[in-house]
């Protein structure tokens, strides 16, 4: 299976990455070596198996219900680009 | 055309646990902006999410009450998408491997049919942050105190088929998720809203028509509104020759109407995969046996119960569990009237209910105790008051000035039940309205009403009614 420069570009977009033109050629065939890669995986019968999710053979450890945390939001605030009453500011989302 | 509408709800409850899902941070509602968002809800480098004990624990309770399964393994993944109230660039969610499974719940309806509603699934997720719009012009504000909010998304089978049977739904699963005490089910504040998917498709067709999904209901009206308003553009756009598109609406109560809020198709890719950050949840049967024993008496035993326990209408009963608080004070009113099931009942629903409705006070908060209540429900039982009188100490009590027997004492609302005493009024009332009397004597059996009204007059609406009929009748006997 191989991309199309479309499909790559969409992928760019739904990752907010801005690519180059020039670039695109090069991200379609690295990609769809990736793709090459699942595809060879794929064909191998793992009906039997079941499916990973996670690659440690673990289970979650659950925290206790309690208020840990105090109020630093100075020190984090200290470091965004752009502050007002306590609030985080970004461009305008909405039209 | 006749059109059948489908409708599928996802509702959102906020669990109500003390710290966030993934972080130790608090969820108090109404915080100041950023005081409660710690690094991991920030999405700061280098943080580990570790999973809320409480939060699993609420959802088993979920999957309990509604006889669904909880998924002895489930695991957490990555819904992918940009939005500056998700810091992450991923909401930590559940997709394949929920943590609750199917289930069905029973909805009665307005006709007093039931009718049964699958649930498809519930899963655990985060809730994002706050975007707040015009704060500062050109600019988004951001507040990160809700984000990492544990939720509930409990989500259902397309089985409803009027706004009617989905409020009916959204109202049991907010019966039920307040009952078991895993959601505070406060609509204003948004601990508990909903997603509806609506489509229309023509009667006996078996082919679901193309949904679209209208976003963030935050009242049971607005539900119905809006899934209603909806219902009316899909059948205009379809009999006008045109196709519904699949996408996702916004409701505007202020301009009642739902508008397209963005294509489906890019912002629906969210690109799932599982969070490496968090191990697979795993609950044993020993838990899950664990939580069942501690599970409280739900809507619809406690329904039954009422019926059978207080000899109670269907409707009664429906009435008086359809929230815990109102369940509980009226099993504390019936017991403080000394067993007065029906008249508590009926005060219960009546004029408590009406004057907490009026003066939009919570039942928690009310001035008139359930005990208060049921102290003067004994009054009216033991023939202290009359109904009529009972009205004048309910209002009193609601004011403040102590419970029944001293408002009846301090006022002198004693009933009086004297024969003598009576007497004496009615032979008064006789004496002075002999024109009355003559009507009356010569069949007039109307004027009886007028004599009654007389002597409760005369004895300040006092005197007990029973006894004034029986007496006036012997007296008024030609």
């Amino acid at each position: 299976m191989s991309l199309t420069q479309d499909d790559v570009k969409k992928i760019a977009h739904l990752a907010r990455l801005s690519i180059s033109e020039d670039d695109i050629p090069a991200y379609e065939k690295e990609l769809s070596n990736i793709l090459g890669l699942v595809e060879q995986m794929s064909a191998v019968d793992t009906s039997d198996v079941a499916p990973m999710a996670h690659p440690l053979d673990m289970v979650q450890r659950l925290r206790d219900d309690v208020v840990t945390e105090t109020d630093h939001h100075e020190q984090y605030q200290d470091i965004a680009p752009n502050v007002e009453n306590s609030l985080y500011l970004v461009p305008q989302v909405i039209e | 055309m006749e059109w059948e509408v489908v409708i599928g709800l996802e509702i959102h409850a906020q669990l109500a646990t003390k710290s966030k899902i993934f972080s130790g941070a608090s969820t108090a509602y109404g915080a100041p902006a950023n005081t409660q968002a710690c690094v991991v809800d920030l999405g700061m480098p280098g943080v580990l999410p570790v999973l809320n004990h409480e939060a699993v624990q609420m959802a088993i309770k979920f999957g309990l009450a509604t006889g669904s399964e909880v998924a002895p393994r489930s695991i957490f993944a990555r819904k992918n998408y940009f939005y500056p109230d998700l810091p992450k660039g991923y909401q930590i969610s559940q997709m394949e491997l929920p943590i609750v499974g199917e289930g069905v719940l029973e909805i009665r309806l307005e006709d007093g049919t039931v009718k049964k509603i699958g649930i498809t699934r519930a899963h655990l997720e985060e809730d994002a942050g706050k975007s707040l719009h015009g704060e500062s012009p050109g600019m988004t504000g951001i507040d990160l105190n809700r984000a990492g909010t544990p939720l509930l998304e409990i989500v259902s089978e397309p089985d409803m088929r009027s706004a009617k049977e989905a409020i009916a739904y959204m109202k049991k699963i907010h019966s039920i998720v307040t009952y078991i005490d895993i959601c505070d089910g406060n609509m204003q504040e948004g601990s508990f809203r909903c997603d509806a998917n609506v489509s229309v498709r023509p009667k006996g067709q078996e082919e679901y028509g193309t949904r679209a999904e209208i976003k963030n209901l935050n009242s049971f009206r607005f539900v119905e509104k809006a899934i209603n308003l909806e219902v009316e553009r899909q059948i205009d756009v379809i009999e006008g020759g045109g196709a519904v598109v699949q996408e996702t609406r916004l409701y505007d109560s202020d301009k009642h109407e739902t508008r397209a809020m963005r294509s489906k198709e890019e912002a629906n890719d969210y690109r799932y995969f599982p969070d490496p950050d968090l191990l697979p949840v795993e609950i044993d049967n020993e838990t899950i046996e664990a939580v069942r024993a501690n599970l409280p008496e739900l809507p619809d035993a406690k329904l039954q119960r009422f019926i059978s326990e207080y000899e109670l209408s269907d409707y009664d009963a429906d009435v008086l569990t359809s929230s815990r608080p109102m369940a509980d004070y009226y099993e504390i009113v019936v017991k403080a009237s000394g067993g007065e099931a029906k008249l508590s009942a009926n005060w219960v629903m009546g004029d408590f209910s009406g004057t907490l409705n009026k003066e939009s006070t919570d039942i928690k908060e009310c001035p008139v105790s359930a005990e208060m209540l049921g102290g003067m429900i004994k009054r009216i039982a033991d023939n202290t008051i009359s109904g009529k009188i009972a009205k004048q100490v309910f209002e009193a009590m609601w004011q403040g000035e102590g419970d029944a027997d001293a408002v009846i004492e301090s006022k002198g609302l004693k009933q009086v039940t004297d024969s003598g005493a009576i007497e004496k009024l009615v032979d008064e009332i006789i004496t002075n309205n002999p024109g009355q009397v003559e009507q009356y004597r010569s069949g007039k059996d109307k004027v009886f009403g007028f004599f009654v009204g007389q002597v409760m007059k005369a004895s300040q609406g006092k005197a007990n009614p029973a006894q004034v009929n029986q007496i006036l009748k012997d007296k008024l006997k030609p």
